[in-house]
């Protein structure tokens, strides 16, 4: 029984997984920038959902609704200001750019807010409560971060298919020219799409909070790496293969960690490894690699 | 076909190419000199100093490694602390069998130079940003795996041995001397790497890699001797590191921040020429030693200046002294002189 629980808490993970990875996929498949602050930024999210928790004493949940904006508006200022300006030189620039965003932000909250870990509504029922059908025990929280994800990808879906900002995304991220060519200013369509990112990493941000503990380090060695092995896993540029990544991703966890509790997470890199090495086009293929 | 009658119809003297404008003896002899100085370290400044040195010597060696892959090789990688820890792990398991760690150092360059290769089969599938990122998640990888062996202390690590009968003066200069050493041949290697074909065929890569895949440029393969070389350079490094610190600990050896110093002194001394990490290493030092009590403020200052240097000088303080003197201290490419 132990092992269809960890294989069901394994698919709920996933959902935090995709969270996690649908921006990152998104600004690749846009703007071509792997944003390697992506996990960071995460936490810095986090961290203002904890200010803001504490100065306003607004209810946990609602503290999307200030800190989702305030992650678009950084991401839309970030893509316009350096972000822009490293893409007008080189892929490698945004890569040294992004690098170095990624350190400076990890030390800068190392040196304002030291390496204690902090938690974003611990204590509450919907945090720590949860329900069991025959022996199995499921955390409510993770239910509803699965089903945020699955919302977060529908509207995703929904906002590249149907919006005009979709559209505009869409014919940017196929040919940048040609959309400048046909009136549509690119550097403010990317302004958008990262927006979008940054509002998807806020929600991961504070999901990880909730579901455990945010620390300066949790960016890289968690947030960061498992979402970029979710989207390797799922297939690269594939919004819905985020989820399947991050749901496989999510179980070669929690199965690794029934073997022993510290191969954790060995076991979900070593799964990514074998797709690498396997199947490099991801599980979910669209034949583009880059 | 009349240009090239035209060609041919121009007297051969006219133009001379060579490695480089002023005679590379010079600086041959000046690079000798330097280092026989620095040979000479140990017997006339307090060790205080040449443990600084030493760092100095891991930072230039990991450094111009780093410069290889990204500048010569458009290689970002971030995993490169998989190799200095992998380095540090090799002197390890070797003194702990009663080798001596010193005598360990090449075995650990080449050791991570091997072990570079099934890692290079793995990320050389892809491309840029994704390839950047998937080495850093082997890098992780690398270190979990590690963490798994007890004998060689687990997760928590263990002091470094073979050290009992030395001399704690002696040990300095020693250690020192192999730091000298390391970067001396990792410094050699690349400029010899890059004067020979492979550098040939890198800059045919840089400039276009379609052309040059087409002109029968071994593309995949030039990149994987890069990387090999890279990862032999970053064990040589790590194998230093173990020495220095005389004692192995898996978060630090495998810690992202030596990739972040490698590619800050890289980008902030001048990406793609030899001279730039040189340069960089110095600013460094200085940022490190003069904001040393202020923990992780020297990497907040590193970054922003590299992020700086990224964007609006690319080719880094090097570029800038190139500019005005067209000055290369190790030439690598080649220089056509027209003469009236």
């Amino acid at each position: 029984m132990s092992w269809v629980n960890a294989i069901i808490q394994g698919i709920l993970v996933g959902g935090l997984y995709a969270l996690f990875a649908c921006g990152l996929s998104l600004m690749f498949g846009v703007m071509k920038v792997v944003n390697l602050a992506h996990g960071d930024l995460a936490v810095v999210a986090g961290y203002i959902a904890i200010g803001v928790i504490t100065v306003t004493h607004i209810p946990v949940l609602w503290s999307f609704l200030i800190v989702v904006p305030v992650m678009a508006v950084l991401g839309y200022v970030l893509q316009r200001t350096i972000l822009q300006g490293a893409l007008d030189r080189s892929v490698l620039a945004t890569l040294m750019v992004t690098f170095g965003l990624s350190v400076v932000i990890e030390n800068g909250l190392l040196q304002f807010f030291t390496a204690n870990t902090r938690g974003i509504g611990t204590g509450l029922a919907l945090v720590s409560g949860s329900f069991s059908i025959g022996s199995i025990q499921i955390g409510y929280l993770l239910v509803v971060i699965f089903a945020t994800a699955v919302v977060v990808l529908l509207g995703l879906q929904y906002f590249l298919s149907a919006s005009r900002y979709g559209r505009l995304i869409r014919a940017v991220a196929d040919d940048k020219e040609a959309a400048q060519l046909a009136g549509a200013d690119y550097r403010h369509v990317f302004g958008i799409a990262a927006a979008v990112a940054f509002g998807t990493v806020a929600l991961g941000g504070i999901a990880y909070g909730m579901y455990a503990q945010l620390a300066p380090t949790t960016g890289t060695d968690t947030i960061l790496l498992f979402a970029f092995a979710a989207v390797v896993i799922g297939g690269l540029g594939s919004l819905w293969g985020t989820l399947l990544g991050g749901v496989v991703l999510g179980v070669a966890q929690q199965i690794g960690a029934q073997i022993s509790i510290s191969d954790e997470t060995l076991a979900g890199f070593i799964v990514f490894l074998a797709v690498l090495a396997l199947r490099p086009q991801g599980l979910i293929s669209r034949g583009a690699q880059s | 076909m009349s240009l090239a009658t035209e060609t041919t119809a121009r007297p051969v003297e006219q133009f001379r190419v060579s490695r480089s404008r002023r005679n590379v003896i010079w600086t041959g002899a000046g690079a000798l000199i330097v280092v026989v100085v620095l040979a000479l370290f140990p017997y006339i400044v307090h060790s205080g100093t040449t443990s600084i040195l030493v760092q100095a010597f891991i930072v230039l060696t990991m450094a111009s490694m780093w410069n290889l892959l990204a500048g010569y090789a458009g290689l970002v990688s971030v995993g490169q602390q998989a190799f200095v820890g992998l380095g540090a792990y090799f002197v390890l398991i070797l003194a702990l069998n009663g080798t001596s760690p010193f005598a360990a150092l090449p075995v650990a360059a080449i050791g991570s130079g091997v072990a570079a290769l099934p890692l290079w089969w793995l990320v050389s599938r892809l491309r840029s940003g994704y390839f950047a990122i998937a080495t850093w998640v082997l890098a992780a990888t690398v270190m979990l795996i590690i963490e798994k062996f007890s004998s060689i202390g687990g997760g928590t690590g263990m002091p470094l041995p073979g050290f009992a009968g030395f001399d704690p003066t002696l040990l300095t200069a020693y250690t020192y001397w192999a730091g000298l050493a390391v970067t001396v041949v990792a410094m050699l290697a690349i400029y010899l790497l890059l004067r020979g074909r492979l550098g040939l065929v890198l800059t045919a890569i840089r400039d276009d890699e379609v052309a040059a895949r087409s002109s029968g440029a071994r593309v995949g393969l030039a990149r994987m001797l890069v990387f090999v070389v890279a990862g032999a350079g970053c064990g040589a490094a790590g194998g230093l590191l173990a020495i220095s610190q005389l004692q192995v600990q898996p978060g630090a050896v495998f810690s992202i921040q030596w990739t972040a110093e490698m590619a800050f002194v890289t980008i902030i001394g001048g990406l793609g020429t030899i001279e730039g990490p040189i340069l960089g290493t110095v600013v460094y030092m200085v940022l490190q030693q003069t904001l040393a009590s202020y923990n992780a403020w020297y990497l907040i200052i590193l970054g922003l200046v590299a992020i700086f240097m990224a964007l609006f000088a690319r080719r880094g303080l090097w570029g800038l002294v190139d500019a005005r003197l067209n000055l290369r201290l190790f030439p690598v490419g080649y220089w056509l002189r027209l003469d009236k």
